[in-house]
């Protein structure tokens, strides 16, 4: 079916985000010529505004819209914790939960030797240059080998600071039932077992 | 094609979406990789795991295909992640397994003495099995260390160095001179005495020298993989706390 270039050009280009193939960003996009006035218009607006003006955070590399993100900047939060996470997304996880109210130092991925991911394309010395002032760290990153592996490192590239490392728990998640669980998991719970 | 094999994942790389691409190390098909679809899912995670053992069933419709992997997990190694060293080990094995072998190699002596000692990471005291281990690796790759006996003068008694050329020992007495050039060989390399963390750093030393030698065409010039690297950093840092 013969369609305008530039709506082909948008459903390419919708096809190109992450769940979305073809059919669906096809699918997506006559949504949007449907509502073009109520949806279409301000979300292209808005789209151009935040490709004009997100930025990476320069102390912890959350993104935002200002050199330092919100977090960074909200004195509240100025604790004393950072908690070191793999990935944005994992950030705005942790933020969901509402339950940790110090900062964030995002990682962008994890060490690996076979993508030549090192320490400095992780921003590790800028982890610990900012861990001198801090009174914990909280290392939340994935139960992965690599996301482990990379836990180590830094609590290695940490140890002489006097600062209190600390990493999230691993185990039975909630509404887990452990006849579902891999043995790893309930092995882990187990040893992190505690008094009940 | 088909067919159907255990073994140990010694390396995952996302493909898509949703799909994972695969190597694992089978004692009777060596390193083989394949397609896992629906290998990036949440409910896959933990079982892709480099070091997971897995049944796998590979299909392709030619054998010189990638193919795809149906896999089934067989026992998780979940329980090195906690600990620095046995996850610095189960990141070595891996990593030399992946840089090491050649694609579709069967070694079964290899596979099962990296079975064994992937299943012996979470028990104290298999560093010097992993020397061990890349000893018989070398051997895989037809470096084998002949330390039998002086390469100079025969004797079988005090052999206390390598040569870096022909991996042979040599005699004290004999080497004289040469002894500057010749790579230290400990005890624990000849299977004698208790494996120190010096010992077990001066084993992994030769067994790295031949290593870069063996793998020169593969490495291209780069240093063997950094998961070694790290691994020999702790057990030198173990061995100096110990000290």
């Amino acid at each position: 079916m013969e369609q305008s270039r530039d709506i082909e050009v948008l459903i390419e280009l919708m096809a190109r985000l992450p769940g979305l193939g073809p059919r669906s960003a096809r699918r997506a996009v006559l949504a949007l010529l449907k509502k073009r006035g109520p949806l279409m218009a301000p979300l292209a607006q808005a789209m151009a505004t935040v490709a004009l003006t997100a930025k990476d955070c320069v102390i912890c590399g959350n993104i935002g819209t200002a050199e330092v993100c919100p977090i960074c900047s909200d004195d509240a939060r100025a604790t004393g914790e950072i908690c070191v996470v793999e990935d944005v997304s994992d950030l705005w996880a942790m933020e969901r939960g509402g339950v940790f109210h110090g900062r964030y130092h995002v990682l962008g991925g994890t060490l690996s030797a076979l993508d030549a991911i090192g320490p400095d394309e992780l921003g590790i010395p800028r982890l610990v240059d900012r861990a001198r002032d801090a009174t914990e760290v909280i290392l939340a990153l994935n139960a992965t080998v690599d996301g482990q592996t990379t836990a180590h490192y830094i609590a290695d590239a940490l140890a002489g600071l006097g600062v209190r490392i600390t990493s999230l728990a691993q185990g039975v998640p909630i509404g887990g039932e452990l006849n579902y669980l891999d043995d790893g998991t309930i092995g882990a719970a187990l040893r992190a077992r505690r008094q009940f | 094609m088909e067919w159907r094999d255990q073994g140990a994942v010694i390396s995952v790389r996302p493909q898509g979406e949703t799909s994972a691409i695969i190597e694992v190390f089978t004692q009777a098909h060596g390193r083989h990789a394949g397609v896992v679809r629906g290998g990036a899912s949440r409910k896959m995670a933990a079982m892709l795991q480099p070091g997971s053992q897995v049944d796998v069933v590979w299909r392709a419709r030619l054998s010189e295909q990638i193919g795809n992997f149906k896999v089934e997990p067989l026992r998780s190694r979940a329980g090195v992640l906690d600990n620095r060293l046995n996850l610095a080990g189960l990141n070595a094995i891996c990593a030399m397994l992946h840089t090491a072998l050649p694609d579709r190699e069967p070694h079964p002596a290899l596979y099962a003495r990296s079975i064994a000692l992937l299943d012996a990471l979470q028990t104290p005291g298999w560093p010097p099995d992993y020397l061990r281990w890349e000893m018989i690796l070398l051997e895989e790759l037809g470096f084998a260390l002949d330390l039998t006996q002086c390469a100079i003068s025969g004797s079988r008694e005090d052999l206390a160095y390598v040569s870096p050329k022909t991996g042979r020992a040599v005699n004290r007495d004999a080497a004289g001179e040469w002894a500057g050039r010749l790579l230290p060989l400990p005890a624990v390399l000849l299977g004698q005495g208790p494996a120190s963390p010096v010992e077990i750093a001066q084993g992994l030393a030769v067994t790295g020298h031949f290593l870069n030698r063996a793998l020169e065409p593969t490495l291209n010039g780069k240093p063997l993989p950094e998961a070694r690297a790290r691994l020999l950093g702790i057990l030198a840092k173990n061995g100096a706390d110990q000290e």
